[in-house]
């Protein structure tokens, strides 16, 4: 078929108003927000229906034409940046459906393009609660979350997204739609498709339908903060919280860059010459929260603390989240480029990693605030620069470079929850082995050997 | 200018706000447009990349970036809840002054802005023939919002559900000097009603001037009602609004007053935020009607903001006499983060119940110039506030700018609903009215 057909065809398909031909329309959809090279697509296509989906993604198969799906555009690791200029975006936004929220059986039925705190909100109405909470969810999607086993907040306590699929229902690149996974607790039918397909980065598959747990909300939640003189106790902290039989389901740190940034954005009077302050919340049982929360408090106090501070109501609460809020967006503003990176550690290492960033940030000259999942380990340096700047975003690099390299060699991992994409891909082989990625590239041949399904992501061509 | 190298040098202008933008994505929670067409062009992200993409020449389609810009309501929703603080609507309005610099001005919004809105006299004469001659053309659809249709298939009106236009713009009539001696002490107001309260809803400035006399303010309403400016400039045509701006500014220049006040939260955003912002454009009198800016913006005040933060008008316990639900206007909310306050001017009537709708800071879809071009998208955005309105049961709604009360009386007209739709210094003023006597003698002592 030649390019005008082929755009036909797709036109026939979705319906002329859903295919984006025009260079203008195009262009809007060559990145996504991780700070990376635009690369623009040849066609955008907007899906209404699981079918037109299907019917997409076989005749870009038939056609050889790369396909990246895009939710909301949002990944921080290149994801949903355009394979090559030849490639088709399937935009999911289309597909933005709740099928089903089940309170009896306690599951949810989605298609791909639902954002996530839209639907967090949903279940919230039944009374059931979806805990993954990534930065993103305002505007993130479901399908993304899935395809890049999101995280959040509450990883901690309640797990991430990897956590909450019980099934999923995709296409192959023939447009055959798979099935695995169910609607009840235990399954054992067949190959767990599912799990291979969360965190696949669009690599394997196409998401149609996405089958969610949901669980219970905690009854009650209890919010604290305290404010340390080194990272050391900070982090000394953590662990004997963990270690006293204590789950928080969020233990957020900021380190003394981050809380004087956020200081100076919203005046809500931090204490700037803290090197860290830890943001925890306990939830559950009110008994247990009371209980929990008191222990917390203490187990601060006697690691040093030079202050620890309960929220004595929901103003004070939504006070202490709101610094944690404000973390990005007042480093964001500094200056024009925002390089957020999520390099992640066993949390035991979270005073030496800080330190090691501290360290690249002399070594190389630059901005970096720390803030993060204390409870996890999962931290966001976040470099401050100027991509304009060649000289400066040249050294940028090189200090994600050594970043990285810290991370794996404290046992940590290249993301807790942004995903490999085209950032990090050249770090895989060091954090896994050549075997990992032979072994997965010969798992895509055999799924789509055009090598249509985002190609180059991850785990390279 | 028609050199292309002209335009990318201007646009490369707009680079630190530009580059400012890093992508994130967040706008698209917000913006009303994007949530019902799902089109990255149509969301500020987008639309930030595309001028930049024109500025670097990676695009060479100043025409399609236009088109692509112009579908946008200007509500400031995204500016509002952008994390990196870029100031979307600035550059926004700046690159339709450039491109529209580049590509000129269509013929149609050409012989309007230049040949009448640029022209207040004549502007009026238009407004006052189109007021006379409506009667044959329109009939009434609903008693209880006064709104009317198109008698005829009408390419212009569409089936929109409209206020007829008065058939004297208000401030001829209510052209009034200060009354009282500067030392008298009384706050002096300079009243500025904004073109679609002065042409189609006078109700609104009459309540105005009613609750300005209770609470002893001397005010001055000018003799001529210039615009604005703004449906020049979001039309990109810069010469016409600093044409307008030199024009009010030559009214108030040597006036001795305290405020400017305007029951328009667009007129209010546009002299405070716009009008600085868009400074650069603005030339009359070789640079001396710029020099004045600040001073105009510190006196600037919505009549909400201005009741409640100068005159100390406070929320009273309110008698159960019915409920009226409140929509913030994007210019009051997010432009000038004013929310407060037109709830407390409510509450001061001490007879309404404050029912809030869900997203009551959701825009109404109007947008000015966006519902004349868009109106089937306009439509579509205005139904989820038509809905949240009806789901409070209120018996009035009332919002703080006349461009939503329009669209908010065409979305309840179509509705066939029964509620109310008014300013909030309309609800105050008639509660003043039914406790006049000895309230008004009270606060005379």
């Amino acid at each position: 078929m030649t390019d005008k057909q082929v755009v036909r065809r797709f036109e026939q398909i979705v319906g002329a108003e859903n295919v984006m031909a025009a260079e203008a329309d195009r262009q809007a959809y060559a990145y996504d927000a991780a700070v990376l090279d635009s690369v623009v697509p040849a066609l955008v296509v907007r899906p209404e229906t699981m079918e037109q989906l299907g019917q997409v993604v076989a005749l870009c198969n038939e056609n050889g034409l790369p396909l990246t799906v895009r939710g909301s555009g949002t990944n921080l690791s290149g994801g949903t940046i355009p394979s090559s200029t030849r490639s088709v975006v399937v935009v999911t936004n289309g597909l933005a459906r709740i099928l089903e929220i089940n309170t009896e059986d306690l599951y949810a039925v989605v298609e791909p393009g639902v954002i996530t705190a839209k639907f967090a909100a949903a279940v919230a109405e039944k009374g059931l609660f979806y805990p993954p909470d990534p930065g993103s969810q305002a505007v993130s999607t479901l399908g993304g979350n899935v395809a890049e086993n999101a995280g959040g907040l509450r990883g901690l306590k309640y797990g991430v997204t990897k956590d909450y699929v019980m099934g999923v229902e995709f296409f192959d690149v023939n447009g055959e739609l798979v099935k695995s996974g169910s609607r009840t607790v235990k399954c054992a039918t067949g190959f767990n498709l599912s799990d291979l397909m969360v965190g696949s980065e669009g690599l394997l598959g196409v998401f149609a339908r996405i089958v969610l747990k949901l669980i219970p909300p905690p009854k009650a939640s209890q919010a604290m903060t305290a404010v340390f003189d080194s990272v050391e106790k900070a982090s000394e902290t953590v662990s004997a919280i963990i270690a006293d039989r204590i789950v928080p389901c969020t233990l957020e740190f900021l380190d003394n860059f981050t809380i004087r940034t956020v200081e100076d954005f919203r005046h809500a009077g931090l204490p700037v010459d803290a090197e860290a302050l830890l943001l925890i919340e306990v939830d559950g049982h009110p008994a247990e929260v009371q209980e929990d929360s008191e222990k917390i408090q203490e187990i601060c106090r006697k690691k040093g603390a030079v202050s620890v501070q309960a929220a004595a109501n929901a103003e004070e609460k939504d006070l202490i989240w709101q610094a944690r809020r404000d973390a990005l967006p007042a480093l964001a503003r500094l200056k024009p480029t925002t390089v957020l990176e999520d390099a992640t550690v066993p949390r035991s290492r979270i005073p030496d990693m800080v330190k090691k960033i501290k360290e690249i940030s002399q070594t190389y000259n630059l901005d970096i605030g720390t803030f993060g999942h204390a409870g996890d380990g999962n931290l966001h340096p976040t470099i401050l620069t100027d991509k304009r700047n060649h000289e400066e975003y040249a050294r940028v690099e090189k200090a994600i470079d050594d970043i990285f390299e810290a991370a794996l060699a404290m046992g940590g991992t290249l993301s807790g929850e942004h995903g490999i994409g085209l950032a990090k891909r050249k770090y895989m082989e060091t954090e896994t082995s050549r075997g990992t990625i032979l072994y997965s590239r010969m798992l895509k041949q055999t799924f789509d050997p055009k090598n249509i399904l985002n190609p180059g992501k991850m785990i390279g061509e | 200018m028609a050199d292309i190298a002209e335009l990318v040098r201007l646009l490369k202008e707009l680079e630190d706000d530009l580059v400012s933008c890093t992508r994130c994505g967040m706008c698209q929670a917000v913006c009303p447009l994007y949530g019902e067409t799902g089109r990255e062009t149509d969301v500020a992200r987008g639309k930030l990349v595309l001028v930049e993409n024109l500025s670097q020449e990676i695009l060479d389609d100043p025409e399609a970036v236009k088109e692509r810009l112009d579908r946008c309501l200007l509500c400031g929703s995204c500016a509002a809840a952008c994390p990196g603080g870029v100031p979307v609507l600035d550059v926004f309005l700046k690159a339709r002054a450039i491109i529209t610099g580049y590509l000129g001005l269509s013929p149609i919004k050409k012989a309007i802005f230049r040949g009448f809105l640029s022209n207040p006299d004549r502007f009026d004469s238009l407004m006052q023939w189109m007021g006379r001659l409506q009667g044959p053309f329109t009939r009434s659809v609903n008693k209880t919002l006064g709104s009317s249709c198109a008698r005829f298939m009408s390419p212009v009106i569409g089936d929109r559900h409209f206020m007829p236009i008065a058939a004297e713009a208000w401030h001829k009539k209510a052209h009034r000097d200060f009354t009282e001696p500067r030392q008298s002490g009384r706050t002096r107001v300079v009243f500025y009603p904004g073109c679609l309260v002065d042409k189609i809803l006078p109700r609104v400035a009459e309540a105005a001037m009613e609750v300005f006399a209770f609470h002893g303010v001397d005010v001055y309403v000018a003799a001529q009602a210039p615009c604005c400016g703004i449906p020049a400039l979001s039309a990109g045509d810069v010469k016409t609004f600093s044409h307008l701006v030199e024009k009010n500014i030559r009214i108030w220049q040597d006036l001795d007053f305290d405020y400017l006040v305007t029951p328009c939260a667009t007129c209010t955003s546009t002299i405070a935020k716009l009008w600085p912002a868009m400074e650069t454009y603005i030339t009359g009198d070789s640079g001396k009607i710029r020099d004045q800016i600040p001073g105009i913006v510190e006196k600037t005040r919505d009549i909400n903001a201005f009741l409640v933060d100068v005159m100390g008008v406070q929320a009273k316990q309110s008698a159960d006499s019915g409920t009226v639900t409140y929509h913030d206007p994007c210019h009051l909310k997010k432009s000038l983060g004013i929310a407060k306050q037109p709830r407390t001017i409510l509450a001061a009537s001490g007879s309404l119940q404050l029912s809030e709708m869900s997203d009551a800071d959701r825009c109404c879809g109007m947008g000015g110039s966006f519902n004349l071009a868009h109106y089937e998208l306009s439509k579509k955005i205005g139904a989820k506030k038509r809905d949240a309105i009806l789901a409070t049961g209120a018996d009035t709604v009332a919002t703080g700018c006349p461009a939503c009360m329009l669209q908010i009386i065409d979305l309840l007209s179509h509705a066939q609903s029964k509620i109310r739709v008014c300013h909030p210094i309309e609800v105050y003023a008639q509660s003043l009215r039914q406790t006049a006597g000895p309230a008004r003698a009270e606060n005379q002592k």
